[in-house]
């Protein structure tokens, strides 16, 4: 599982960050999380809200803050 | 659901006995409670203050509710799809329309920017979008509402659009694309899947639950100091007190206030109570609208970001065009009231 976060490094691209982590760990998945700062990168992605979240190349969520329980829950429904 | 609808609507009910009585109350607390002296000034501020602040964040609540669920119908995306291939004047006049009522955050000015440009949204069209977007909002229109009436919110936002739309059109007259740094043209989106998110009637009234904590728990504060220091104002200033600077016969003071508000920035929450102060003190309505537009519209943050997606030529003709905008609808006003 790839995961990358979407953002240029505002307030909530750096909780959403700290989310992910939490819930990868609540829910024992070992995956590196890796972060896209550049605006050039994020518009490839065609996210035009940060923060963003990107699982396999695919975006989850865009433009919102989930909390932990939502971020677990679209992995899980992701992975399945 | 239903447990939904039957809760929100006890709660609207509540929400107008407790606006339609809040003079009621605050003289019932003020006079018979507490009976402070009628006369003194103190007594005025401490009035206003305890009147003042539910009244503004009732407003807020409903309002914000309000717009959290209309949002939920439009997002970037759908917005982008409805201005793609819209020419001149119509693109124009919808896109600013549309910056009311599409989510925006300052901080995905670069990145909705890019959305529109990629996908074919003429760059005049996408500064009536970015113009009128963090201008025109929910929270400047309540407070506007809530504290100097209905005409003056109606004409901020007129006035709002206004500027938005004629910025947009002289822009994109222009024909300043050169001036947009050349590797923006080059993206292409890749073709990442984006999940199209199915929204039910629950989830959008969620919607405008989240939007109220997020929102009134963001800007409450500001509001409660502004209001703070406006009944200080309020009691204890002298009437006129600002007339000589920012009054109508001061006919640079509109120049001056767009000048000294561009480097400032501030949302609205934080401006309108200190915008309250300067009106009530003598300031003319012109004058303290062109600072207000200012402050908000135009800010050093902001064109610092834009810096990254623009040349210097687009970016000093976006401040100018705009900054020149908000001047004459300062102007105007002075003259109409």
């Amino acid at each position: 599982m790839i995961i990358k976060v979407l953002g240029s490094g505002c307030m909530n691209c750096k909780t959403l960050e700290q989310r992910t982590v939490d819930a990868l760990k609540n829910l024992n998945i070992d995956a590196a999380i890796e972060k896209v700062t550049d605006y050039q990168q994020i518009a490839t992605y065609g996210v035009m809200r940060t923060p963003g979240l990107v699982v396999d190349n695919k975006v989850i969520v865009q433009g919102r803050m989930p909390t932990v329980e939502q971020i677990q829950e679209l992995l899980t429904s992701h992975a399945a | 659901m239903r447990k939904k609808v039957i809760v929100i609507t006890i709660l609207f009910a509540v929400w107008i006995a407790l606006y339609n009585n809040l003079e009621r109350l605050t003289d019932l607390l003020v006079y018979s409670l507490i009976q402070l002296d009628k006369e003194a000034p103190l007594t005025s501020a401490i009035h206003f203050f305890i009147y003042e602040v539910p009244k503004v964040l009732l407003l807020l609540t409903l309002i914000v509710f309000i717009v959290g669920i209309i949002r939920s119908y439009f997002s970037p995306e759908r917005t982008r799809k409805m201005l793609g291939g819209k020419k001149h004047f119509a693109g124009n006049v919808m896109a600013s329309t549309l910056g009311i009522v599409t989510p925006f955050c300052s901080c995905s000015a670069i990145p909705l920017f890019l959305g529109f440009v990629e996908s074919g949204v003429p760059l005049g069209v996408t500064f009536s979008f970015l113009i009128a977007a963090p201008m025109i909002n929910e929270v400047a229109l309540v407070l506007l509402f809530g504290l100097f009436g209905w005409k003056t919110a109606l004409l901020y936002m007129s006035t709002g659009l206004l500027i938005a739309i004629i910025s947009g059109y002289i822009i994109g007259r222009l024909k300043l694309e050169r001036f947009v740094e050349d590797w923006v043209y080059t993206i292409k989106a890749g073709t990442t899947e984006i999940a199209e998110e199915q929204l039910t009637v629950s989830d959008r009234i969620n919607a405008g639950i989240e939007a109220v904590k997020e929102i009134v728990a963001k800007v409450w504060i500001y509001i409660l100091i502004g209001i703070a220091v406006g009944a200080g104002v309020h009691g204890y200033v002298p009437e006129n007190f600002m007339a000589s600077l920012m009054g109508k016969s001061a006919w640079w003071s509109v120049p001056v206030s767009v000048l000294i508000g561009i480097p400032m920035y501030s949302n609205a929450a934080g401006i309108i109570p200190v915008v309250q102060v300067l009106l009530e003190k003598g300031a003319s309505l012109g004058t303290v609208l062109a600072f207000m537009m200012s402050v908000i519209g135009l800010s050093l943050p902001e064109i610092i970001i834009l810096k990254k997606v623009l040349k210097l030529p687009l970016i000093f003709a976006f401040v100018g065009i705009v900054g020149s905008g908000i001047i004459i609808v300062g102007y105007i006003f002075n003259i109409l009231y």
